[in-house]
């Protein structure tokens, strides 16, 4: 929406992948079509990252290309901002989300303001990619959904795509993007979809949010891991006549408060859904928006659906307390309906 | 420690001199660094320059090693790197708008690749790793140069750059500067080492120290460095050995955590002074040559001065700009509320609204 996104012609054959799949295409892609982009990180180069999404890439388009880091997120980022300064495109992998936090001072002092403190001489086109979310008993620390520090962080974007189409058409928005781009991508959709994704430079626009079930009574706001969720107990609901609107937001920042805001018009009642703590996190800046510029339409009470207040847990048996289900965002479905 | 000249400028070590050329400019620098420290205090205790950290005394340890460098390297220098900074070229008018809160202070010349000051401390240590990795990867000969304080040695992004540095075999060379004090922090409670040079065993890179306050040494290790890197040879910390004699900020009063003791014997120490010294008595300089010098510094610090005090002050609206490409709908939003509150205040706000 914002993004000056390039459209390339539209596709005409498509291929069957998963998400990790459709990641590994679009860096493919990317580094195929631009010999500026360098992709770096732990473990992304020999082994093609822990969770293959970099398999191949090495070997396809050398040492120098896609190159492995020592173990130091701080210096990953920081090095990376140096490249892009330098007129690279650095595309870094940090191995999970929650190890984002050492390179904080970087992104929050540095990388989302280059372009302000040096009034557009430098800008910093990096993709920093990080896998994110529960649902697949990860230890600790491997689960955290930190998407509202880097949405809070002015001169970032942040896309999470729930599809394997969407991750490649965003990830190849991304790395085309003049502006960083935190990417973070749910570990629990990396295998566990498949659908078909157009072969070739495909791209999806940064900032425009994807309405993934249409109805007039209910809206379900989320991203990422929990659209598959949402989606489940919209299903549940239509089959009790209730029309759930599911809109998968795939970029917070920019969001688009546009499809927000139609929507919530029509069907005056609002549940967001996120897996991260519930405190100050970026359901509440939705909550915010629609309080602000739909309040009038409401009906009832927003009702947010998210983790809690509390580190990730990594204890098996009861993780699926913690992570959003249908069940509980069919409770909130509910609960508006009946308010 | 290398050494060029002793602190009463006798020649120490005749083979690392530089050619007569080279030692002048060195002392044409460092006089311009000098002049921009002092002229900075005045027009602070004017009103006319913001809070500002100075740098006197430490001008050998800045101009000598950015002087190493031509206009294609990088430089990414901290708050307290005007002198280094403006050795490389960066235009004075600029300096002091950035010291004085404006955003012309901002836009750094097009054919200088020096970053603004940097003020969160050692996190340029990394981004000079991938400046200069990004160089080599283009083919190119340039390097980065990045500077640090003894204080800053301690943070993480120090340690972490230069094992990516080594690993990597970027083309950067670490300059830290041990000046003595971390604000109130002495070297010694900073830190158990007594050799930071010696830091760079830990990431397998050369370490090399140097008398900090002597710029034809750092001149001349911070060269061999610069070479070394541009050959392929990698990088290479440098520890100046110098000393903040004045206090850490234009607003801070060192007297609280240093006495006068600690401070005692630097100013025997001074980096111009030494100089000036041994070109006057290698006969590469008279006083009448110096004095023409010097006015000629005035004289291009005043024009700097004036240049500055030109700049527009920025229209409110413009805290917004240059945060992406292009705005997003909420910066869009942002700016209305901005315009519509100030509309009143003149012209410029209308004219963007319009």
């Amino acid at each position: 929406m914002t993004a000056p996104t390039t459209h390339a012609p539209q596709p005409t054959t498509h291929k069957n992948m998963t998400m990790v799949a459709a990641i590994n295409d679009a860096l493919d892609i990317a580094l195929a079509a631009d010999d500026t982009v360098h992709i770096f990180g732990e473990d992304v180069g020999v082994m093609g990252g822990v969770f293959r999404a970099t398999d191949g890439l090495q070997a396809k388009h050398g040492q120098e290309r896609v190159f492995d880091t020592p173990l130091a997120e701080a210096a990953i980022v920081g090095m990376g901002i140096g490249m892009g300064l330098a007129g690279l495109k650095p595309i870094a992998e940090i191995q999970f989300a929650g190890f984002l936090y050492p390179a904080l001072d970087q992104i929050l002092s540095h990388l989302g303001r280059y372009r302000h403190r040096t009034r557009s001489r430098y800008h910093l086109p990096m993709v920093i990619r990080a896998p994110y979310g529960g649902g697949v008993h990860t230890p600790e620390q491997h689960a955290d959904s930190p998407e509202a520090i880097l949405a809070h962080t002015p001169g970032v974007k942040v896309v999470i795509p729930s599809t394997p189409a969407d991750a490649k058409g965003l990830l190849l928005s991304a790395i085309n993007d003049p502006d960083p781009v935190f990417f973070f991508e749910a570990i629990k959709l990396y295998r566990s979809i498949k659908e078909d994704v157009p072969t070739g430079d495909y791209r999806v626009p940064i900032g425009k949010a994807r309405i993934v079930t249409q109805g007039d009574d209910v809206t379900v706001i989320c991203y990422g891991g929990m659209v598959e969720v949402a989606h489940k107990a919209a299903a549940a609901a239509h089959a009790a006549g209730i029309g759930v609107e599911v809109i998968d937001l795939r970029t917070l920042v920019p969001m688009d408060t546009d499809t927000i805001i139609t929507s919530v018009a029509k069907t005056g009642r609002a549940i967001i859904v996120t897996e991260a703590p519930r405190t100050a996190g970026f359901h509440s800046e939705i909550a915010a928006i629609i309080a602000e510029e739909a309040i009038e339409h409401l009906r009832a009470p927003i009702i947010r659906v998210t983790g809690f207040d509390a580190p990730y847990p990594p204890f098996t048996a009861v993780e699926d307390v913690y992570r959003p289900n249908p069940l509980r965002v069919a409770k909130a479905i509910r609960q508006v309906m009946d308010y | 420690m290398v050494q060029c000249l002793a602190p009463d400028g006798s020649v120490v070590r005749e083979d690392l001199l530089p050619d007569p050329g080279t030692r002048l400019e060195l002392y044409r620098q460092m006089r311009r660094a000098r002049h921009f420290d002092e002229r900075g205090w005045v027009l602070y205790r004017q009103g006319r320059l913001g809070v500002f950290p100075p740098f006197g005394g430490m001008e050998a340890s800045q101009v000598g090693t950015a002087a190493a460098l031509t206009k294609n390297d990088w430089l990414f220098p901290t708050y307290r790197d005007t002198g280094a900074a403006l050795t490389l070229g960066l235009p004075i008018a600029r300096t002091l708008a950035y010291w004085r809160t404006s955003p012309h202070g901002w836009h750094m010349p097009a054919d200088l690749k020096v970053l603004p000051f940097y003020i969160p401390i050692a996190t340029q240590y990394p981004q000079a790793v991938g400046a200069a990795l990004a160089e080599r990867r283009q083919g190119t000969r340039n390097v980065a140069m990045a500077f640090i304080g003894d204080g800053g040695s301690s943070e993480g992004d120090f340690h972490e750059a230069l094992n990516f540095a080594g690993a990597l075999n970027a083309p950067c060379v670490f300059i830290l500067q041990n000046n003595g004090w971390a604000i109130s922090v002495p070297t010694r409670a900073q830190t158990r080492a007594t050799d930071l040079s010696r830091r760079a065993d830990g990431y397998g890179i050369p370490g090399v120290r140097v008398d900090g306050n002597d710029a034809l040494a750092t001149y001349h290790v911070t060269r061999e460095a610069v070479e070394r890197a541009r050959d392929g040879g990698g990088p290479t910390l440098i520890e100046t050995v110098t000393y903040r004699v004045k206090p850490h900020t234009v607003a801070d009063d060192p007297s609280r955590y240093r006495s006068e003791a600690d401070t005692a014997g630097w100013d025997a120490k001074d980096p111009v002074t030494r100089l000036r010294t041994h070109l006057l008595n290698a006969g590469l300089m008279t006083e009448a040559s110096e004095a023409d010098l010097l006015a000629e510094i005035a004289a291009e610090f005043e024009a700097a001065l004036a240049e500055a005090d030109s700049y527009p002050e920025p229209t409110p609206a413009e805290i917004l700009d240059h945060v992406f490409a292009e705005p997003t709908p909420q910066l869009k939003k942002q700016r209305a509320e901005i315009l519509a509150e100030h509309a009143q205040n003149g012209t410029q706000s209308s004219k963007e609204q319009a």
